[in-house]
């Protein structure tokens, strides 16, 4: 809105118009696009580690994952949605949770899926209730059990495809000549060996393509949590959890149970507490709500671990404290100033 | 209980908006000359409209009174130059509203001497007189809120007050009028703190300042009287520190239950402004008829702190601060927090306008809406401890009864939680709404 009136005297003689608008009229430099578009760039470097450790394999499986999520959100999505930057950030994340020699339509299929059924059914941004990346595999995991879990073993060229990428639309990929080799959590959880903390810490192990560089996905979460772009409460409370309770089992059987160190750095966790457990819209608004979820998620990996039938559990603790948000958010309402709480309420 | 261990300089939540006060911090409050015309609305105040006492022709002086109080809890309005009514009529008025107000040509030839003493002289007059002799002045609140000033001296039998504080946070971004008041004229601020402390019949007063003003902490702590408890309190800058329920919990660690008010924990909180005004009645026996207003923003061509006769035109004091830039294009009552933008260049400055605020096209831009991604930051700004973002999509499907029970009231519209939100999401906008639309119900169910 805005009105026509000329301008005092003599110093602005021609008319000008006036903006009307309600306070306040000033704001913090921090938008939502602003917000998804910088969490996109800090995943460039971690793109970049997946292509160093698995080769061309990864830009492909990646590429594929962003295309399918940013295909749907522009076909199906609000006119204009692909410019707040989410759907980019599902997709390159669905991509960094896949197998590096997964077929590329799978992945196409899942950043779709994710994208569609994660969050457009609901209503688009801000009203899904779990994270898109993480339901867009889940659905791949129960599509296709077995390209979901074959791990490549290192292959002589970084050059060389790391399993049949190309694979035609529906069809299952090639697996005869391809050497596989367990994750670090497969070893363990199956075959009962371990592997150096070390090169989890840098990422020198088989996996998915995003879930091997702990050290760099840490740096990037310090560096988001720094410019308060995700809660530092959820990944704290995550990683302490995981922490203690793997390692109260550490001390009470250390043959049966692994090492805290090997818990934390090892699989998706820290992907998921980094960058997945802390989707503002499917983690809770209150600060205490985000320590509730964060340990509830800790606790949830540990058990899926080592007393589940798979081998890594981020993604099902995640989605399944993603369905607790609601009932988290009202349950930890803060009191509101000048009233009291309703224990001493009701006290009174 | 664990309050007094851990009292600190401020409260919990609350934004950092840049504070921009570089502007106009540092210079020394200019006396604006009398306009052709003058404007003043009858409602300056909370609380009832005065009621007109003067006519089409009729001839004024200055000082002298043209509306009536109606009631007690409403001031009478004072013309601040003298001259001849030029129309009793609906005017714009800075809240955007029309309201009824008495137009004055003001007299070229007059020297606007000022007259003889409308107000008592203090020394001798008991509380009671005091308070009848702040209303006869005319004097509100001048920190924006504009409520009658003699009804808070006036606490209820059952609620002893024992501290006075003095509010002298000035937390709006831009605004520098009462900074300037403690710098330019501390003594007066003792003085008006010495007659209230009489008024109230309190031990104790607390001013607190806001650590972005140094100099007026300064001057304030060289000024201090020897005889009364007055000390002063710096505070971490966050805004809005001067909310008085923020203001009471810093200095006193306790919550102003809702609903209530400041004298239920035995305070009572007054501007600085408000404070120097009332030393500046009993002063020179005039009532309160000019006030210190800070013009500034990147729009104007020469931002200042001028003294300014209570219903000048907005287009009269740009000009006197040399216009505003090519670039302007919105200008503010108040600070950009809580001020109220205006469209109409001939509004008046009333009593509760603590500055006028132009920013150019680079600032006042239109943002645009995103969806709510429940990122949390309205929870963690807003100083009562609401959930915005719940109230947002309350407000947002019109279901106004849930956002009551969400405590809607105890929103004081602050506009902290607007100010963070990533999305841009209008929220206070959306909460002036919600209350105005359960008042309006209240109303409409109360008739019925």
């Amino acid at each position: 809105m805005s009105a026509s009136v000329s301008g005092p005297g003599s110093a602005h003689e021609e008319e000008i118009l006036l903006r009307i608008a309600a306070s306040p009229h000033v704001h913090s430099p921090h938008s939502t696009p602003r917000i998804m578009w910088t969490v996109t760039a800090t995943l460039v470097p971690l793109v970049a580690a997946a292509v160093y450790w698995f080769g061309p394999s990864a830009l492909l499986v990646i590429g594929a994952a962003t295309a399918g999520a940013v295909i749907t959100e522009r076909i199906f999505g609000q006119r204009g949605a692909l410019g707040d930057g989410s759907a980019m950030i599902t997709g390159i994340l669905l991509g960094l949770i896949l197998p590096p020699g997964f077929p590329m339509w799978m992945a196409f299929v899942g950043g779709a899926f994710g994208i569609g059924f994660g969050k457009l059914i609901f209503g688009g941004l801000g009203q899904n209730v779990f994270n898109p990346a993480l339901l867009g595999r889940a659905f791949l995991q129960a599509a296709f059990p077995i390209a979901i879990t074959t791990w490549p073993a290192e292959q002589a060229s970084w050059w060389a495809l790391r399993g049949d990428n190309f694979a035609l639309p529906l069809m299952s990929p090639k697996t005869v000549d391809l050497v596989t080799a367990a994750t670090p959590l497969g070893a363990w959880k199956f075959e009962g060996t371990g592997t150096e903390v070390m090169d989890l810490l840098i990422g020198r192990t088989g996996g998915s393509l995003g879930e091997t560089s702990a050290l760099l996905i840490l740096a990037l979460g310090i560096f988001l949590a720094v410019k308060n772009y995700l809660d530092w409460r959820i990944p704290t409370s995550i990683l302490l959890t995981v922490a203690v309770f793997s390692g109260l089992l550490f001390l009470i059987d250390g043959s049966r149970f692994t090492s805290p160190m090997f818990m934390l750095f090892s699989g998706g966790l820290m992907l998921g507490a980094v960058y997945m457990a802390t989707d503002l819209v499917t983690s809770p608004v209150t600060q205490r709500g985000a320590w509730i979820y964060g340990i509830g998620i800790g606790l949830l990996v540990v058990l899926i671990r080592v007393w589940g039938g798979l081998p890594e559990g981020v993604m099902y603790a995640i989605l399944l404290m993603n369905a607790m948000v609601p009932f988290i958010n009202r349950a930890t309402q803060p009191r509101v100033f000048g009233h009291q709480r309703k224990r001493e309420e009701a006290a009174a | 209980m664990f309050s007094e261990l851990f009292r600190s300089d401020t409260f919990r939540h609350g934004v950092h908006p840049p504070e921009r006060k570089s502007y106009t911090e540092s210079i020394k409050i200019r006396r604006m000359p009398f306009p052709d015309e003058i404007v003043l609305p009858m409602r300056q105040h909370a609380g009832r409209p005065a009621i007109p006492l003067v006519k089409r022709g009729d001839r004024v002086e200055r000082a002298d009174k043209v509306g009536e109080a109606d009631g007690f809890i409403s001031v009478p309005i004072h013309t601040s130059a003298a001259g001849t009514v030029r129309d009793v009529t609906l005017w714009p008025h800075p809240d955007g509203s029309m309201a009824e107000s008495v137009v004055i040509e003001v007299d070229r030839w007059s020297p606007q001497l000022p007259r003889p003493r409308v107000v008592a002289r203090w020394e001798g007059l008991d509380p009671a007189q005091v308070v009848k002799e702040v209303q006869k002045a005319g004097v509100v609140g001048l920190g924006g809120a504009a409520f009658p000033t003699h009804v808070k001296l006036l606490p209820p039998k059952d609620m002893p007050v024992h501290t006075l504080i003095v509010n002298g946070a000035e937390c709006e971004p831009y605004l520098t009028t009462d900074h300037r008041t403690m710098v330019e004229f501390p003594e007066r601020v003792q003085f008006g703190i010495r007659i209230m402390m009489k008024a109230l019949g309190v031990e104790r007063a607390i001013i607190g300042v806001e650590k972005n003003k140094p100099d007026a902490i300064e001057r304030l702590r060289a000024t201090l009287p020897d005889d009364l408890d007055v000390t002063v309190l710096p505070l971490t800058v966050k805004y809005p520190q001067g909310a008085e329920k923020m203001l009471i919990e810093v200095v006193t660690g306790r919550e102003v239950p809702s609903g209530k008010l400041p004298m239920n924990v035995g305070v009572v909180v007054q501007n600085v402004g408000s404070i120097a005004c009332i030393a500046e009645i009993f002063d020179t026996g005039q009532p309160l008829i000019e006030r210190v207003v800070t013009v500034t923003g990147p729009g104007v061509r020469r931002p200042s702190n001028l003294l300014v006769p209570v219903g000048t035109k907005l287009r009269d004091v740009l000009e006197f601060c040399d216009g505003l830039t090519d670039d302007a294009s919105q200008i503010i009552f108040g600070g950009p927090m809580m001020g109220a933008a205006t469209p109409d260049l001939d509004t008046p400055l009333i009593k509760g306008t603590t500055g006028v605020v132009v920013l150019t096209e680079a600032e006042a831009q239109p943002l645009t809406v995103h969806p709510c991604i429940h990122c949390g930051r309205c929870l963690e700004s807003c100083p009562v401890f609401l959930n915005p973002s719940l109230l947002g999509s309350l407000a947002q499907a019109g279901r106004y009864e849930e956002m009551e029970t969400s405590h809607l009231m105890d929103c004081m519209l602050c506009g902290a939680c607007s100010y963070v939100c990533p999305s841009h999401i209008p929220l206070s906008q959306m909460f002036a709404l919600g209350k105005n639309m359960l008042g309006r119900r209240k109303a409409r169910e109360a008739a019925a």
